[in-house]
């Protein structure tokens, strides 16, 4: 395989492909306080996503659906980062995660990224940010009980 | 017509001048991500030969004014350009009279046009039939016209293969049919449809066809008498020419009969406050400026399609059809969509492992353009089990070396992605 292809190998990253394939807290939540419906209608991208609320923090976070390799491992990251967060904290994320997949700019005072960072790869793929932050729109809405909205990227 | 004894005489001796039609097409000479463009995303939209963009540019250099209304040199000359476009899409698809002819801005409209017209003579229960295989443009107007006029959808399956299911059309065609609105070909499966029998099928119980021939008419010559329609709409960007400008073909008297879509200047007989008279078909339904210098590129598309050995053209999509199919099928774990016999050079696959959409993202990188979603047919995407599918669509103007490296490029990205 030739090597010249650094962009789509740091879009593709291993971290990226495991959730991907094995996708974290991939189910229903038959008990959520919350699920929202989200849809990106360019490739067809379609995911469910569940939080289940105590007071201000979130106490479980789950989703299923289908979509491609970007959005379900964002969807799986998002769950496994967001999982004990408080609300406040999530909105903070959410933002952190939007400026790193249009921007890149990065700020010294802001909340921790984690296994998050490795989705700056799709920042060079201005095509693929929808796929990326449909799992995120979709926390949003349901944060904000928009719960009975559907969520498109459109 | 003068074209006719070329066509016949090319048709024994097809031969296919490749690397000449290639030099037309501008786009096709560029790189991307440092790669030769190899652009199979026909299906979508075609790209533009020279004779086209200049006879565009042309227009606006010279010959611009608005069509049927100023007495001076510049508009006789954009009027009688702008007919005599009309004329030529006529003679191309072999209408009676180029007052069958309504230049609207593409097959989109020019559904929705006939959902608004003929619904207007639709009851409640009253009927439309469509396919499965039905891209959302000839849907989505009718699922509009059932929330106005509460008509109810009836649908013709397809087979697994790919094909229209025929032997159930005669039960879904009733005493409240109004109409059978089809594609003539596929955009997701390739499938060309066996139109005069479908044709025949609906007249005999006195039902209108409508046939959505968006991607017909790239491959195909179509003649609508021949094919016993009653309505043939197609796009002119997917025939090589300008975007923007599309056709609906009516047979005369009902176009006649059909009251007008939107409403303006162009399209009228005399206004009053009281009262207006709408000018007849095709007028009726261009009310505004029209887009005159894209009927001008779209004739000229049509003289470049007609001026070339179309028996060779078609001769050539079949044979990379064939090969595409071929080479495809080599790799473990890709399943086609549409196994018709007969097929538009199209095809859609699913690769094991990997989502179209990521699959269509590494290939960009290559070089290779394909489509990659539900190409606006979610209920066939329904029906396949699929939320997506990579579909590579040819021209006449796409390469063996081109499908080459489509195919060494799915296998780079099973192996990167998988």
């Amino acid at each position: 395989m030739s090597d010249d292809y650094g962009e789509l190998r740091d879009l593709y990253q291993e971290l990226i492909l495991d959730h991907s394939r094995h996708p974290s807290n991939f189910r229903a939540m038959p008990d959520a306080t919350r699920s929202v419906e989200g849809d990106n209608p360019l490739c067809g991208d379609h995911l469910r996503l569940y939080v289940q609320l105590q007071g201000e923090r979130i106490a479980e976070i789950s989703f299923e659906g289908s979509g491609c390799a970007i959005s379900v491992a964002s969807a799986s990251l998002l769950t496994e980062r967001i999982k004990g967060t408080t609300v406040a904290e999530a909105e903070a994320l959410f933002h952190r995660v939007h400026r790193l997949l249009t921007t890149g700019e990065e700020a010294a005072d802001e909340v921790e990224l984690g296994e998050l960072a490795a989705l700056a790869g799709v920042r060079q793929f201005p095509m693929r940010v929808k796929c990326a932050t449909l799992s995120w729109h979709a926390l949003r809405a349901a944060l904000r009980d928009e719960a009975t909205e559907q969520i498109t990227t459109e | 017509m003068h074209t006719t004894a070329q066509i016949r005489l090319s048709h024994d001796h097809p031969r296919w001048d490749l690397a000449a039609v290639r030099r037309d097409f501008p786009a096709l000479e560029q790189r991307v991500h440092g790669r030769p463009l190899a652009y199979l995303d026909n299906a979508a939209t075609a790209q533009k030969p020279y004779q086209v963009i200049e006879a565009v540019a042309r227009f606006y250099r010279l010959d611009n004014a608005n069509v049927h209304r100023g007495v001076h040199a510049l508009g006789e000359r954009a009027t009688a350009a702008y007919e005599a476009a009309r004329e030529r899409v006529r003679a191309f698809i072999n209408a009676r009279s180029a007052r069958e002819i309504v230049f609207l801005r593409g097959t989109t409209e020019a559904i929705n046009l006939l959902a608004h017209g003929l619904g207007q003579g639709m009851r409640p229960g009253d009927e439309v039939v469509l396919t499965t295989m039905e891209h959302h443009a000839n849907i989505v107007p009718w699922q509009l016209l059932r929330e106005r006029a509460g008509i109810r959808l009836r649908v013709l399956p397809v087979t697994p293969a790919g094909e229209l299911d025929l032997d159930r059309l005669p039960d879904l065609l009733g005493a409240r049919t109004r109409l059978l609105a089809l594609t003539h070909v596929s955009n997701v499966l390739g499938t060309l449809n066996r139109m005069e029998e479908i044709v025949q099928i609906a007249h005999a119980r006195d039902i209108p066809v409508l046939i959505d021939g968006a991607q017909a008419v790239p491959h195909l010559r179509v003649d609508v008498q021949a094919l016993g329609c009653d309505y043939y709409c197609f796009s002119g960007h997917k025939i090589f020419g300008p975007t923007g400008i599309g056709v609906l073909y009516g047979r005369a008297a009902l176009l006649e009969s059909l009251p007008p879509f939107l409403g303006g200047g162009e399209m009228i007989r005399r206004v009053s406050f009281e009262r207006t008279l709408f000018a007849d078909p095709p007028q009726r339904f261009e009310a505004g400026t029209p887009h005159i210098a894209g009927a001008v590129g779209l004739a000229a598309a049509i003289d470049y399609l007609e001026g070339l050995d179309r028996g060779a053209a078609e001769k050539h999509e079949r044979d990379l059809l064939a090969y595409a199919t071929a080479r495809l099928r080599e790799l473990p774990g890709l399943r086609i969509l549409g196994e018709a016999p007969r097929k538009a050079p199209l095809i859609s696959f699913v690769l094991q492992g990997v989502h179209a959409h990521d699959l269509g993202t590494v290939l960009d990188r290559r070089g290779v353009a394909v489509r990659a979603g539900h190409h606006c047919a979610m209920p066939l995407m329904d029906f396949y089990g699929l939320p997506a599918t990579t579909r590579a669509s040819l021209a006449f103007y796409n390469t063996r070396e081109e499908i080459d490296r489509l195919v060494e490029s799915v296998r780079y990205a099973r192996e990167l992605l998988a």
